[in-house]
């Protein structure tokens, strides 16, 4: 709602006016009265040296964009400590890397988005919970010892691979699909 | 203790002999021969070291001169509200044995921004006057000041039995000061840093800790935000066997938690920072077994952190589930079932701070297993007013249905209604604190169309203990009529984007007598409304306006008509040219024994 740019001149009339009517009566008067001080506030200066965040959108938006509720300094009234904290997960998970896993005798395949974990420890408890199984301990020498699953995955040559052999990041940038197995075949890839 | 009957029996008559004795005991400055019963104030001193309330000294301290004399000797902890209301010096000239001291500084309004930052709030004259007067300074809280490095180097050479420094909300000073306030305070039992913001002037200040055991007993600093060094925490924590509480920051992983608490199963209470792995961890060193650590802390009541969380591990805090009393997931995104599966373990459960990722069915999840909740404070993940909101009011009738002994609650929502908020003033009667944050500005009850005045209005009729109060959503002046009706125990009352008319504000200036702190933003109160508060300003800590109606003529006029308060107005845009018609932006006033602040920056006109 770009309005409040038109009624800059109107501003001050409006603004001291005495209402008796019920509010909600005129919501462009309210929008007015916060786009008001919005522009008053909006001094880049005084507004930046306030925050300690750089970029965050929300709180700068009152100029460039004239969203649909433009937003204003300090509302919610929530410290931008704990809206920093909280930001950044939002970006990231926008761009996921997804990738369908199967296992072994499951009659349906699921899917997962790498970028949600850091390390192996944590996809691995990801699947030892998502299939309800245990998935043993990795060595390099032995692969995966104590259970009957072995997590594998195919990589962008086309080869099927044990998940842990590499490092994550390379990893997570070659792996096209995962594949729980199952028994005898999963013992096998162990032996040396 | 009632004073009157000592009063009556006192007299201002001297007797001679003991003006010597007083002299020794009271040091220069007192004029002895003004001195009444000599014995009397003797006894009322030994009785008055058992007020431990400060609003009984207060009381104790207006009954006679005498008594005012006996109760600032025996007076060991002082609390400063408004670090401008009165000097250091005034402070410690009428109080001369303090160990304790609190001081707040800067409004509640700065921490949204609100405040322009070089306002004030300067620890630097309270450490320079108490460096002279108080050697014997034990404990020192102090929330929204400026503190620099220099003024925590001051601290740590002044105060030799110095114990416990906590900071809320502080800001100004960096690892260097910490560092020095480690290695000098040798009795250090509390260093909390608790949502301050503390600069890395890359100094390691975890390793000036002394270097045999210590006393420390809280060690806080989760809100620093850059790494410490971990090997020298470990170590710490390995000599301080008294140390009960541990909250990390966000750069400490699970695995390095776990180092960590096998080493403090003491523990009370635990801030778990990132409770997630570390990047590229090679995972052929086998995992630790996280359940068995927790298990070891059989005295862990306050768990926190969760900053990065991974929820997968979250089973490994069930262990201590049944005897948490405290739990803050306020930093944790998780979900619904991901919040019951541990919920249902946690009946003790009084304090629950959280994101409102679990939505109304996680409420409706913590209600059904804590009936024994306290606090509740929910918190937006998605801090924005135009989106669809996770949690509503069918998340808080669920807490009003199954939280029947809730004293204090925080809730942000985007929609609500009347009926729930009606629902919890009836079913939960004990209710100190009510903030519910609409956080679309003037919505009103989204099925009925309705202004929030009936809800509101049911919180201050109906919850006759409540002190602490904040309104928003679409509210009309009646709402504010409610409040000054019923709301005779509040004494902080917040309020945003709200009223129709200077009525609103006189309602609660005129209606409400115990009010203290009284903040107002973008709401249309004006002029007229001021006057209303002349009887009663004096008795407040503060009044803040930002973005209402009111004038530079109108705050002038109060100004002249209170010389004891002092009225701080100012504007964002100093370029414009002002007059005393024009609005101002922002009104602070507070009352003051000192007059007009000397340190007030250039944007801060004091009328």
């Amino acid at each position: 709602m770009d309005s409040f740019v038109g009624h800059e001149n109107d501003l001050n009339l409006k603004a001291t006016e005495l209402r008796l009517g019920l509010p909600g009566t005129d919501e462009s008067e309210k929008e007015m009265m916060c786009s008001f001080k919005n522009n008053k506030r909006a001094s880049p200066e005084s507004v930046e040296d306030s925050e300690s965040v750089a970029g965050s959108d929300d709180k700068h938006g009152n100029r460039e964009t004239p969203a649909a509720k433009t937003q204003v300094i300090g509302w919610p009234p929530v410290r931008s400590y704990r809206k920093n904290c909280l930001q950044p997960k939002k970006a990231e998970a926008e761009t996921g890397i997804y990738v369908k896993v199967s296992m072994d005798g499951a009659p349906y395949l699921r899917k997962i988005d790498l970028k949600v974990y850091n390390c192996y420890p944590e996809l691995l408890k990801a699947l030892e919970n998502m299939f309800k199984i245990t998935i043993g301990e990795y060595s390099e020498r032995e692969g995966y010892q104590g259970s009957e699953y072995a997590p594998t995955y195919e990589d962008k040559d086309g080869d099927w691979m044990l998940v842990g052999d590499v490092p994550w990041d390379m990893f997570m940038s070659s792996c096209k699909r995962l594949r729980i197995m199952k028994g005898s075949e999963a013992r096998g890839l162990g032996c040396a | 203790m009632s004073g009157d009957d000592r009063c009556s029996g006192m007299s201002e008559d001297d007797g001679g002999s003991s003006s010597s004795y007083l002299t020794n005991r009271n040091g220069a400055g007192d004029s002895c021969s003004t001195f009444p019963d000599l014995v009397l104030e003797n006894v009322l001193e030994n009785v008055l070291c058992f007020l431990t309330s400060r609003r009984d000294r207060n009381a104790a301290s207006l009954v006679c001169k005498s008594w005012y004399r006996a109760e600032a000797l025996t007076r060991s902890e002082v609390f400063i509200g408004n670090c401008y209301a009165v000097s250091p010096r005034r402070v410690t000239h009428r109080f001369r044995g303090v160990s304790s001291v609190v001081i707040k500084g800067k409004p509640r309004f700065a921490d949204f921004s609100l405040l322009p930052p070089d306002w004030g709030a300067h620890f630097t004259p309270w450490v320079t006057t108490m460096a002279e007067s108080y050697r014997a300074l034990e404990k020192l809280y102090l929330k929204r000041m400026c503190i620099t490095d220099d003024d925590l180097t001051m601290l740590a050479f002044s105060f030799p039995c110095f114990k416990e420094l906590v900071l809320v909300c502080c800001e100004g000073f960096g690892t260097s000061g910490l560092a020095v306030v480690a290695r000098e305070c040798r009795q250090l039992r509390v260093l909390d840093l608790i949502e301050s913001e503390v600069s890395d002037d890359e100094v390691d200040w975890v390793s000036f800790f002394p270097e045999n055991e210590t006393c420390l007993e809280s060690l806080i600093f989760d809100c620093v935000d850059f790494r410490i060094n971990f090997e020298a925490l470990v170590q710490l924590v390995a000599r301080s066997p008294s140390l009960k509480k541990l909250r990390l920051n966000q750069y400490v992983s699970l695995g390095q938690l776990h180092n960590l608490m096998i080493r403090a199963p003491q523990l009370t209470h635990l801030g778990t920072g990132s409770f997630r792995l570390l990047e590229n961890v090679a995972h052929s060193v086998q995992e630790p077994n996280y359940v068995s650590a927790f298990a070891a802390c059989k005295s862990l009541v306050c768990l926190s952190g969760f900053r990065d969380i991974f929820a997968e591990y979250l089973p490994a805090i069930y262990p201590v589930c049944a005897n948490l009393t405290s739990l803050n997931f306020s930093y944790a995104n998780i979900n619904a079932e991901q919040l019951k599966s541990v919920i249902c373990h946690c009946p003790k459960l009084q304090i629950f701070w959280v994101l409102d990722s679990i939505c109304d069915e996680g409420l409706q999840a913590v209600a059904a297993t804590c009936k024994d909740l306290r606090e509740l404070r929910v918190f937006p993940i998605n801090a924005r007013e135009d989106i669809e909101g996770p949690v509503s009011e069918v998340g808080l009738q669920a807490i009003s249905d199954g939280c029947r002994k809730l004293q204090s609650i925080l809730y942000f929502c985007q929609r609500m209604t009347n009926a729930a908020v009606i629902a919890m003033s009836k079913n939960c009667p004990d209710l100190v604190v009510f903030r519910l944050c609409i956080m679309g500005r003037h919505q009103p009850d989204h099925i009925t169309g309705e202004a929030m005045d009936e809800g509101f209005g049911a919180i201050v009729k109906n919850c006759k203990k409540l002190t602490r109060l904040a309104v928003s959503g679409l509210l009309t002046d009646q709402a504010f009529s409610y409040i000054g009706q019923y709301g005779k125990l509040v004494r902080t009352l917040s309020v945003a984007f709200a009223g129709d008319s200077d009525l609103g504000l006189k309602y609660v200036l005129e209606g409400c007598p115990r009010l203290q702190k009284l903040e107002i933003r973008d709401s249309p109160f004006g002029d007229s409304a001021l006057p209303s508060g002349l009887h009663h300003y004096f008795n407040m800590r503060f009044l803040w306006m930002s973005s209402c109606r009111v004038t530079r003529r109108g705050c002038q006029e109060i100004a002249q008509q209170l010389p004891r308060l002092v009225v701080e107005v100012f504007n964002w845009n100093e370029q414009e040219g002002r007059d005393m018609g024009d609005y101002i932006d922002t009104l602070y006033m507070y009352r003051s024994l000192e007059g007009p602040r000397a340190d007030a920056p250039k944007f801060v006109h004091i009328l």
